[in-house]
């Protein structure tokens, strides 16, 4: 059911967006949800009077963790171990899975309960531990609808939005057969206590838990998670063994700098002042949790975009889902479009460098640049920058792999191009040709159908005419104005 | 398996170092800025504090009560009537004068509960907390003093909570620092609770209670 981020091509964002602009539905639960929560997030934020310092402490604590990441992973590791856990390191999604497929069966346990994660999204590790034969069950109650319906999330931290109630009672009465389905009506309040009733039974045996990190304290080897329900304080809880899966940028360097990020992530992400539960724990607690505890250090791609150092400021994501809420694209098309776990403008700038350029080579494109992200990002990622810079990486990938670059269209168009506004002169005449040429197309000076290829390109957007007289020509016969004005006055 | 962990860790420890070329080999982290130019304390007065934690709870449709330490039994005694609750479970050390007479109490002792006897239907959990923080209506465990495992209270119905009006701070960046050491050198796990559990997955319409207990009543004593 996940969609996994290896070695595959993603579907152009373009035809996907189309599917998805088709489905009212959807894009009716998507626009009131984005908008719910962008007022609710609006109202927290605004009685927060040092939210601008805390986004920029928050930003430079990010800077100082990438550019140090290698002695920080250490520290972290070192602390982990020192407080009784134990670390490993996955290069990429298989090793990550066969490590914990292993330690889960090293439990002979045959199911495991997950908070949600993204992470864990990402290397498909619920398929992963199908195929070993153990059952993962997602515990949050948007991912167990998610998952029940064998569907993929629609929006990072509400992944079942695109489902309506009636839609999940059926699923629950087809899905928990623990539950008396007679019972269940599509009151959002009988449904969420069937799932805490089913969940229940299953929170108490289960002898292995999964779960992904929002922070990693290097100093201390404390780790966080932030939730909302309780599952995830179940997982932390009561199981036996815990397992939790960390990409490599998700540290930060000392506890106190978590002051920093409870303030902004849970108001960020939620609008709510806190999120109604936040754990964090430090190795293993004799007599208090789960006695065994193992982290999954990830890194599946995050070196890549590390590499690279425009791009590299999109590992710095918190994963709120703040620049999803406030997109116009993700408003419209929701996060399935997008083909990967990560949707939204963040997905747009993640998942291309987490997946090389020429697998995603669309998703740079899956923006307006209207800049919204930026301004609401809590961490202040640069998302239209860094958009930019992977569309040119776009351009100069497609120019170097291209068969038939004396042929191709675009290509040959924006050859042309660059020789016409090289010089003054070539552009001056090429003006004066199209003021003469577009005039079966200009109507009130405006081009709204351009001929033949062109046509694409105008069936959604008008184009100014080419005015009577350029800048040059305006400033040109000013000056000749003025000499000749002069010499009439002297 | 142990060389496989050994070369992936070189591996991605290398891949990291070569993709930070860009960063001067004599850069240290210190050398990078925090500007920790937000607040640090709030500037209320501790009634002002004391109010806003108050109304957050509210906001949260938790319980406020505020009464005076020897009003805690009586106190205790009308919320296990109003929820009619079976039984209070509660960290060993629960002082008894906390305690109304007469009604079944699980101690959490040399003997520790079974999950099952703790998240036994109809049940409450009495403690009290390491701290609290007005400005976010949170109340913070760490497994400090009365305030025992995480599972004692995650299982039960119903929480019941002493708060000490000196143990709220006005922001979380207090909070943070008075759990320092907690963290450091005891290595004891946090939970921050702020109101009941909930979810809004199903079309964004708020339900309380999902896992963990459906209500929070808080306790304030001078």
């Amino acid at each position: 059911m996940s969609v996994s981020l290896r070695n595959q091509r993603l579907p152009m964002f373009q035809q996907e967006a189309r599917k998805a602009l088709g489905d009212t539905q959807l894009r009716h639960n998507l626009g009131k949800a984005t908008q719910t929560i962008r007022n609710k997030r609006n109202r927290v934020v605004a009685e927060v009077p040092d939210w601008e310092q805390l986004r920029e402490a928050a930003r430079q604590t990010k800077v100082r963790v990438e550019r140090h990441l290698d002695a920080y992973l250490l520290q972290l590791e070192e602390a982990v171990v020192q407080a009784g856990g134990k670390v490993y390191w996955a290069r990429d999604a298989i090793e990550a899975n066969a490590i914990i497929t292993s330690l889960v069966r090293m439990h002979n346990a045959y199911e495991v309960v997950k908070i949600k994660s993204m992470v864990t999204d990402e290397i498909g590790l619920n398929d992963a531990l199908a195929q070993a034969g153990i059952q993962a069950h997602e515990t949050d109650l948007a991912e167990m609808i998610v998952q029940l319906a064998d569907d993929n999330p629609s929006h990072i931290v509400v992944p079942a939005i695109h489902k309506n109630r009636a839609q999940i009672a059926e699923l629950f009465r087809a899905s928990l057969h623990d539950i008396d389905g007679t019972k269940l009506s599509d009151d959002p309040r009988t449904l969420v206590m069937a799932a805490r009733e089913h969940l229940r039974t299953i929170f108490l045996r289960a002898k292995v838990a999964i779960s992904g990190v929002n922070f990693g304290v290097a100093e201390t080897g404390s780790i966080g998670i932030v939730e909302s329900e309780g599952n995830g304080r179940m997982c932390l809880t009561l199981p036996e063994v815990l397992i939790s899966v960390m990409g490599i940028e998700k540290i930060v360097p000392t506890w106190r700098d978590i002051e920093v990020f409870l303030q902004l992530l849970p108001r960020s992400a939620t609008g709510e002042r806190m999120n109604p539960y936040n754990s964090f724990w430090t190795g293993v607690q004799k007599g208090d949790g789960p006695q065994e505890f193992h982290l999954v250090l990830l890194d599946n791609g995050r070196t890549n975009v590390l590499a690279d150092p425009i791009g590299r400021q999109a590992l710095h994501c918190i994963r709120c889902g703040a620049c999803l809420n406030v997109c116009p694209v993700y408003e419209r098309v929701g996060g399935h479009a997008y083909s990967s776990v990560y949707p939204g403008p963040i997905g747009a700038i993640l998942t291309p460098q987490l997946l090389g350029i020429e697998n995603a080579s669309s998703l740079p494109y899956a923006s307006t640049l209207c800049g919204a992200c930026y301004e609401t990002c809590p961490v202040k990622i640069n998302i239209p920058e860094v958009l930019l810079h992977l569309r040119g990486q776009v351009v100069r990938a497609k120019q170097q792999n291209m068969l038939h670059r004396d042929t191709d269209p675009e290509n040959l168009a924006m050859q042309a191009a660059l020789y016409i506004f090289e010089d003054p002169q070539r552009l001056a005449l090429v003006q004066k040709l199209a003021r003469i040429g577009q005039i079966p197309f200009t109507h009130n000076g405006v081009i709204s159908q351009l001929p033949g290829p062109l046509g694409g390109w105008s069936s959604a957007r008008n184009l100014q005419s080419v005015p009577k007289q350029s800048f040059r020509e305006w400033w040109h016969a000013r000056e000749q104005e003025k000499k000749h004005d002069g010499t009439a006055t002297r | 398996m142990e060389q496989l962990r050994a070369s992936a860790k070189d591996e991605i420890l290398s891949r990291v170092r070569n993709a930070l070329r860009d960063v001067p080999a004599d850069e240290l982290p210190e050398h990078i800025t925090i500007e920790r130019n937000y607040r640090q304390r709030g500037e209320e007065t501790r009634e002002e504090i004391v109010q806003l934690f108050i109304n957050r709870l509210e906001d949260y449709n938790a319980g406020v009560h505020r009464i005076r330490e020897a009003e805690i039994p009586a106190s205790v005694a009308q919320l296990v009537e109003q929820y009619a609750l079976n039984q209070l479970v509660m960290p060993a050390d629960i002082p008894e004068a906390w305690l109304p007479v007469d009604l079944p109490v699980l101690r959490d002792g040399q003997t520790p509960l079974t999950n099952e006897q703790i998240g036994e239907s109809n049940s409450a959990v009495l403690t009290a907390c390491a701290n609290a923080i007005a400005q976010t209506g949170s109340i913070v465990l760490d497994g400090g003093p009365l305030q025992g495992r995480r599972v004692l209270s995650l299982l039960p119905d119903y929480a019941f909570c002493v708060v000490r009006e000196d143990q709220i701070v006005g922001l979380v960046p207090e909070a943070i620092t008075q759990l320092r050491d907690a963290i450091t050198q005891r290595h004891q796990p946090i939970t921050f609770i702020s109101g009941p559990s909930a979810t809004s997955d199903i079309e964004l319409s708020r339900v309380v209670g999902v896992h963990g207990p459906r209500h929070l009543d808080v306790l304030l004593i001078p």
